[in-house]
């Protein structure tokens, strides 16, 4: 890995696949003990800057790092100085101060990760920025698909929703991709970005493609991030259009949704608690793979750096 | 209409020998000699200025031009003197080879009433290294409800008015503006833009923005406002500038309505001929403006209408910004670059040594065409005019600098960028404005 993980982008299909197997091969199966605490990263410490509201991935990632064994401090920035007109490059620089060796970001506008990567030695990692990515998402979901479906190449998935404002999507498109997959995108226009056809997705305004696609991946109607002006019709005409239910589903299909799901929006309550979704499943891979995160960002960077000295002292001794 | 600068220091005596001089307006380009003696130009022509006490310049290898004027530049003074005021906005022009520059009016307070503007041009007319017009608002806090005192300012002096920044959105004041400003004879310069379709976008809307994940500008979002604002404009007869075109759907607009005979003259920005929207990848905060940065189409589009007259002037939008505000991530920034210490080399560079652009069409459309907008007499390198020249080093290249601007703020999107045409001095109004601290007293 590179010492930051900024974007899915980043990383190469091999450092996927590495990356999750040591997620199943050392974390997966750490919550089914009773002692659920590694000590890996003991010693190590982790802020996690939230500058979004987030239930799951603010407590996925705190738990990982302290399983880790790791210190794990959470700033939110409702309580911090972000309230007194602290600028992000100040926020950051004073953390940086403390020596954290990850700082985990979650920011509302695009690219503040590698914003803040500018002013920190610590090494980054994108918990979501705005509408641009979340690839730690993109890695739990495939670690989930790969759990599923062992090998992924051909694998079929239709993404259905609230493109326009979707990270999941944009990193999932680019992600899902890289694993060989072919992705549809299911919206109506208006929830489509100007340009997606470049994304190197096939675009459907209607259900009907779900027939010829092995997984269906749920997104949120992000109404919060939709401005003063309504893009559908009205909530009624897009569910009556968009919302997922079981009788959409053939037999196999399997349902993903990055949550917080609406029930009855895009999906309906039936099959939010049947056994056709991984809704959990995700939940649960999402700690192991970013423990395996957290763990490799560290160790990789370290294995480099002796590789780096190594080469030095090689060059002296020549 | 007033055109203000400072009084103070001594009128230019010197001979600038054997540069390429070029004034497309009197159909000059020629290695010649040019004499200036008490701010005025007395010779043109081969071997002049031999008279004694005139220092000379040896200009071999350098352009000579008539001095730039600039239609659209943000001085930011009253209000936000930490990024401009007249002083260093007027410094940075001078550098950048400007004689004259257009100031906004949105300043704060805005330049909307008469009393505002008179105290604008009295500090003009102590600070200013080059001329400053003044555009006043056409509404009161360009809050697009009610009209600015546009026929007092017209009389104290005001160029022409403008909202810049801002859209005029409601149609039927817009219209009341060009019959105001119609009494006076005054242009309207147009920021031409549908808000509701520009919304919260931060960058144009393509294929960049669907891969960054940030909210578009569509191309329609100007060119239905250049549509509306012309088509209003060209019922009521009314004269109009519109300013900083940034695609290729606005320059039909232009064109269309100039085919009905309307009266418009409209500007491109640097950044906009040279720039397109993949430099917004970088998310450098410095690629972030209004209009923004659009297709490589859209580019190549407004290049070839600035050739073939479709486009008529260049304008630079030097829009200054401190760096903490710049520091942030992208869609916390402010709209808006620095330009006018960038505009020639850039464009020389990019388009005149790249083959896309004849000089004499750039130096048209920095110096001549923008002079006519403003109603002012084009600067000329002709005997008895005021000595508005600069003089430009095109021999070798170098890397613009933000630390070396004299410009207040540093926020330019050509950062390092190598490039030729580093201006070396500039004679504004008959007064040396301009010299660069590496090009010596008498050179020969």
């Amino acid at each position: 890995m590179n010492k930051d993980l900024l974007s899915i982008d980043d990383l190469s299909r091999e450092e996927m696949e590495s990356i999750l197997a040591t997620a199943r091969k050392d974390f997966l199966d750490l919550s089914r003990r009773d002692i659920k605490k590694v000590p890996t990263l003991r010693g190590r410490t982790i802020i996690d800057l939230f500058y979004e509201k987030s239930t799951r991935t603010s407590t996925s990632f705190e738990l990982a790092g302290k399983r880790l064994s790791a210190d794990v401090i959470n700033v939110k920035a409702d309580s911090s100085a972000v309230g007194k007109g602290e600028s992000l490059k100040d926020t950051v620089l004073t953390l940086n101060a403390y020596a954290p060796d990850i700082i985990v970001i979650r920011h509302p506008h695009v690219g503040a990760p590698a914003f803040i990567a500018r002013y920190t030695d610590a090494h980054v990692i994108n918990a979501g920025d705005g509408k641009g990515g979340h690839p730690t998402q993109c890695l739990l979901d495939i670690f989930s698909l790969q759990r599923e479906y062992g090998e992924l190449q051909g694998l079929k998935v239709a993404i259905v929703g609230d493109i326009l404002h979707s990270r999941v999507a944009r990193s999932n498109i680019a992600g899902f991709r890289k694993m060989g997959m072919e992705v549809t995108l299911v919206a109506p226009p208006a929830l489509l970005p100007r340009g997606v056809e470049t994304l190197g997705a096939r675009v459907s305004h209607t259900l009907d493609v779900l027939d010829d696609v092995d997984v269906v991946y749920l997104l949120r109607m992000q109404k919060e991030r939709h401005g003063s002006t309504i893009l559908v019709p009205s909530l009624r005409e897009y569910i009556a259009r968009y919302c997922v239910g079981r009788r959409h589903l053939k037999r196999g299909q399997k349902v993903l949704h990055p949550g917080p799901i609406n029930r009855g929006v895009e999906i309906e309550a039936e099959l939010a608690d049947s056994g056709e979704n991984l809704i959990l499943q995700q939940v649960e891979a999402g700690l192991a793979v970013r423990m395996a995160i957290m763990y490799r960002i560290i160790v990789d960077a370290a294995a480099l750096q002796d590789t780096a000295g190594a080469r030095a002292v090689q060059a002296v001794a020549d | 209409m007033k055109a203000v600068m400072t009084r103070r220091g001594t009128r230019a005596n010197l001979v600038v020998r054997g540069a390429r001089v070029i004034d497309p307006a009197q159909g000059l380009d020629s290695v010649i000699d040019v004499v200036v003696e008490k701010g005025r130009i007395t010779a043109v022509g081969k071997k002049a200025g031999k008279a004694a006490g005139l220092e000379v310049l040896d200009a071999a290898g350098c352009l000579l031009l008539p001095g730039f004027v600039d239609l659209q530049t943000h001085l930011r003074a009253p209000g936000r003197e930490d990024e401009e005021d007249i002083a260093s906005g007027t410094a940075a022009a001078a550098a950048g080879g400007y004689v004259a520059v257009t100031a906004m009016a949105n300043t704060d307070p805005v330049v909307d009433t008469a009393a505002v503007l008179e105290a604008q041009l009295e500090a003009a007319e102590k600070e200013a290294a080059v001329r400053v017009t003044f555009t006043g608002s056409i509404t009161r806090g360009l809050a697009g409800e009610r009209l600015s005192e546009i026929w007092d300012m017209a009389d104290a002096g005001a160029v022409a008015f403008s909202d810049d920044g801002r859209p005029v959105e409601s149609g039927a004041l817009l219209r009341a503006a060009f019959q105001a400003a119609q009494l006076v004879q005054r242009p309207l310069f147009l920021h031409c833009e549908d808000a509701s379709l520009a919304a919260a976008g931060q960058m144009h809307e393509g294929t960049v923005s669907a891969a960054l994940g940030l909210e578009g500008i569509p191309a329609c979002a100007e060119t239905a406002a250049v549509a509306r604002d012309l088509e209003i404009a060209a019922y009521e007869g009314a004269r109009v500038h519109v300013l900083h075109v940034s695609c290729a759907g606005s320059l039909a607009a232009v064109a269309a309505a100039r085919a009905r005979g309307a009266e418009v003259t409209c500007e491109v920005t640097p950044h906009h001929l040279v720039l397109d929207h993949q430099a917004v990848r970088s998310l450098d905060a410095c690629t972030k403006m209004n209009p923004p940065l659009r297709s490589e189409e859209d580019r190549r589009a407004l290049v070839a209408a600035l050739a073939d007259g479709g486009i008529d002037c260049i304008g630079t939008d030097h829009a200054p910004h401190a760096p903490q505000e710049k520091e942030v991530p992208f869609e916390e920034a402010p709209f808006g670059v620095i330009g006018l210490e960038t505009a020639f080399p850039v464009l020389y560079t990019e388009l005149v040594a790249g083959g896309d652009l004849p000089l004499e069409v750039l130096v048209r459309a920095m110096s001549t065409n923008p002079a006519r907008v403003l109603g002012l007499t084009p600067p000329a390198v002709a005997e008895g005019a005021e000595a508005d020249l600069c003089l430009v080093d095109i021999s070798g290249e170098y890397a613009i600098e933000p630390e070396r601007f004299r410009s207040r703020s540093r926020n330019t999107a050509f950062a390092g960028r190598k490039v030729k045409g580093r201006i070396l001095l500039t004679l504004a109004g008959g007064r040396e404005a301009f010299r660069d601290e590496r090009f010596g007293e008498g050179g020969s």
